[in-house]
């Protein structure tokens, strides 16, 4: 090898690493916003609570800014302010949440009486309400529903080639998420579930990859994470 | 730039076995070479025995079999579940297709006959059926026409019916009675849900969509059958196509046809019985009392096993490898011996042919037994 080919060598080798770089770069996307409430308005001599609504605000006369609520005063205040809240909404909203609110208190009551005393009479702080657990199976099922539509649609998932996720797992089968994390070869690195979506939709999809904390992305991993939910690991096979 | 020690190596090793190929196919061609040609093929079989690859080319002979006394008849080949879309919107699920028209058309000697077993289009689309029409136009053997689902449920069939004949039928060929069914009609799930044809079609083209009915062949083509096998001797050899299994695997992807047991019953009565069907995207193997159950590969994408009800007999293909997107795809041939039970070959692209013979179903898994699999599925 002569000079002028060694040197010829080194250029194509930076040239190689410099598209090798380029080509592993996730587009740049911003990552899901959080809602974030503007701060109450206030004169700086009084505390200024806010509700979770963002929006009803309550000034507390004689208590300065930083000063801290006792907690008869501060049951008050949150009782004054969904008050404000209540008389805002239309009827059946108002009256809905009274009869929720009401039969959660009685049901919390009940899993305390029943299931958390002990022998002795002592009994834990039944923390969470079925309201509570329904609140939170609502949510989780919308997200699971949300991948389900996605990984069955192949325009929703962003494919040019009318191929989408379930035309080769139905029902998000051999997709195996409990075997993650793994060193795949052909990544170059520790591959996660989201990786392998990833390549899924730009290669048998022809798809743009999603960003990973993408919403999409998301409600993707949260479908093929619930189909296996529960599914006993086969060591040798998982 | 300097050549590589394994770069050398391997061009040594291909220049060598192409040097080998080429005798091997020019000592074919006269009498006294056929002979030696046998004896290179045995020796091929035994190199690829010790191999880790078997090369294609020696597919095409199957010295085993002319060799035993059970011999084969004849062989056909078949082509199945291609999901063409138009080739604009996706040119990889056509040149898949055109990839196994060219296997096919490379076997030397040409199959009797190639069987379509359905599913050419993914929605049923004129576009997508008349652009299969075309591609299915280049195989030289005769072509016998199977329909599938995702070729019927946007105009129940009007157009596949136009281009391709008859949806179900019978032939005889060689002393072996051969019949195609159309086993994936459903009960009408769209008319009080107001569906669109597009609709209905798109619902029954999820595999795992539950809003659809279960396959079944239906009562006017069961009394069809009947009439038709009532003057066939239950001696006769009995191959039956179908798009779906015509046994019950799994219900949620519809790996199931819902009158099979009837359709069974009608079978039963004969002495040799195979059905060799598409849908399932896999090998699959089963034996239920004297009928003989076969998968087909698709050209367009594998299917996962089936979570639960996977036939005892079912030594299952390799899981397909996601990185390579003709894995697990493929097509093949079936030997029709003498006695009339096959031998199914399944070509898979990029891996080692899978054979699940009529001795091993015969002999209920005893007997030469198919390649284990290293990578069950999950």
């Amino acid at each position: 090898m002569n000079k002028v080919q060694l040197i010829k060598l080194i250029i194509i080798c930076v040239f190689a690493s410099v598209v090798l770089y380029q080509s592993h770069k996730v587009e740049a996307q911003e990552p899901v916003q959080l809602p974030k409430h503007a701060p109450a308005k206030t004169d700086g001599k009084s505390l200024v609570v806010q509700l979770c609504d963002g929006e009803t605000n309550l000034e507390v006369k004689g208590v300065g800014p930083n000063e801290r609520l006792d907690l008869e005063k501060a049951q008050t205040v949150s009782n004054q302010l969904m008050a404000q809240w209540l008389a805002k909404q239309p009827k059946e909203v108002a009256e809905n949440w009274l009869r929720e609110s009401l039969n959660a208190r009685t049901e919390a009551k009940t899993t305390a009486t029943q299931e958390n005393k002990s022998s002795t009479g002592q009994e834990q702080v039944a923390d969470f309400s079925s309201r509570d657990y329904k609140s939170w199976e609502k949510e989780l099922a919308k997200e699971i529903a949300y991948g389900d539509q996605i990984f069955h649609d192949d325009k929703l998932l962003g494919s040019t080639n009318g191929v989408s996720c379930a035309m080769c797992h139905p029902h998000a089968a051999n997709t195996h998420p409990e075997t993650y994390p793994k060193f795949q070869i052909q990544l170059r690195r520790v591959a996660l579930l989201r990786d392998m979506v990833n390549w899924c939709i730009e290669n048998p999809s022809r798809g743009a990859k999603l960003h990973p904390d993408d919403p999409k992305m998301r409600a993707i991993e949260a479908y093929i994470l619930a189909q296996r939910k529960g599914v006993v690991i086969e060591p040798g096979k998982h | 730039m300097i050549p590589l020690k394994w770069e050398k190596r391997l061009q040594e090793y291909l220049n060598k076995r192409e040097n080998w190929l080429k005798e091997l196919y020019k000592t074919g061609s006269t009498w006294e070479g056929r002979r030696k040609f046998l004896k290179m093929s045995a020796m091929a079989a035994g190199f690829a025995a010790t191999q880790s690859f078997v090369p294609h080319s020696f597919q095409l002979v199957d010295v085993v079999n002319a060799a035993t006394p059970d011999s084969k008849a004849f062989t056909f080949a078949y082509i199945s579940d291609s999901h063409l879309y138009e080739k604009t919107l996706n040119e990889r699920f056509v040149r898949q297709l055109e990839r196994a028209v060219a296997d096919i058309n490379a076997l030397d000697p040409q199959p009797d006959f190639v069987l379509y077993g359905g599913d050419l289009a993914q929605l049923g689309q004129p576009g997508e059926l008349k652009l299969g029409a075309q591609i299915l136009k280049q195989v030289k053997a005769p072509l016998k026409m199977m329909v599938g689902e995702h070729d019927w449920f946007l105009d129940m069939g009007d157009l596949w019916k136009e281009l391709f004949g008859k949806h179900y039928y019978s032939f005889d060929h060689k002393g072996v009675h051969f019949i195609t069914l159309m086993s994936v009609n459903e009960k009408d799930f769209w008319t009080a849900k107001n569906l669109s044809p597009m609709q209905r079609m798109q619902i029954v083209s999820g595999l795992d969509d539950g809003r659809q009915s279960a396959f079944e062949v239906g009562a006017e083509e069961r009394e069809w059958l009947a009439r038709d096998l009532a003057n066939i001797p239950k001696t006769t050899p009995i191959v039956v196509f179908s798009h779906s299994p015509l046994y019950k695997l799994y219900r949620p992807w519809n790996f199931w046809t819902d009158d099979a047991d009837e359709i069974q019953a009608l079978l039963q009565p004969f002495q040799t019985v195979t059905v060799v069907h598409g849908h399932t995207h896999q090998v699959l193997t089963n034996r239920i009392g004297n009928i003989h159950f076969h998968g087909m590969l698709s050209t367009a994408w594998p299917w996962p096993y089936a979570p639960q009800g996977l036939p005892k007999l079912t030594m299952q293909m390799n899981r397909p490898d996601p990185f390579n997107q003709t894995e697990g795809l493929g097509d093949g041939i079936i030997d029709v011996l003498g006695n009339g039970r096959v031998n199914k070959r399944y070509d898979l692209w990029n891996r080692n042919p899978m054979s699940v013979t009529a001795k091993y179903l015969d002999s209920n898994g005893q007997e030469d037994l198919p390649a284990k699999t290293s990578l069950p599925s999950y």
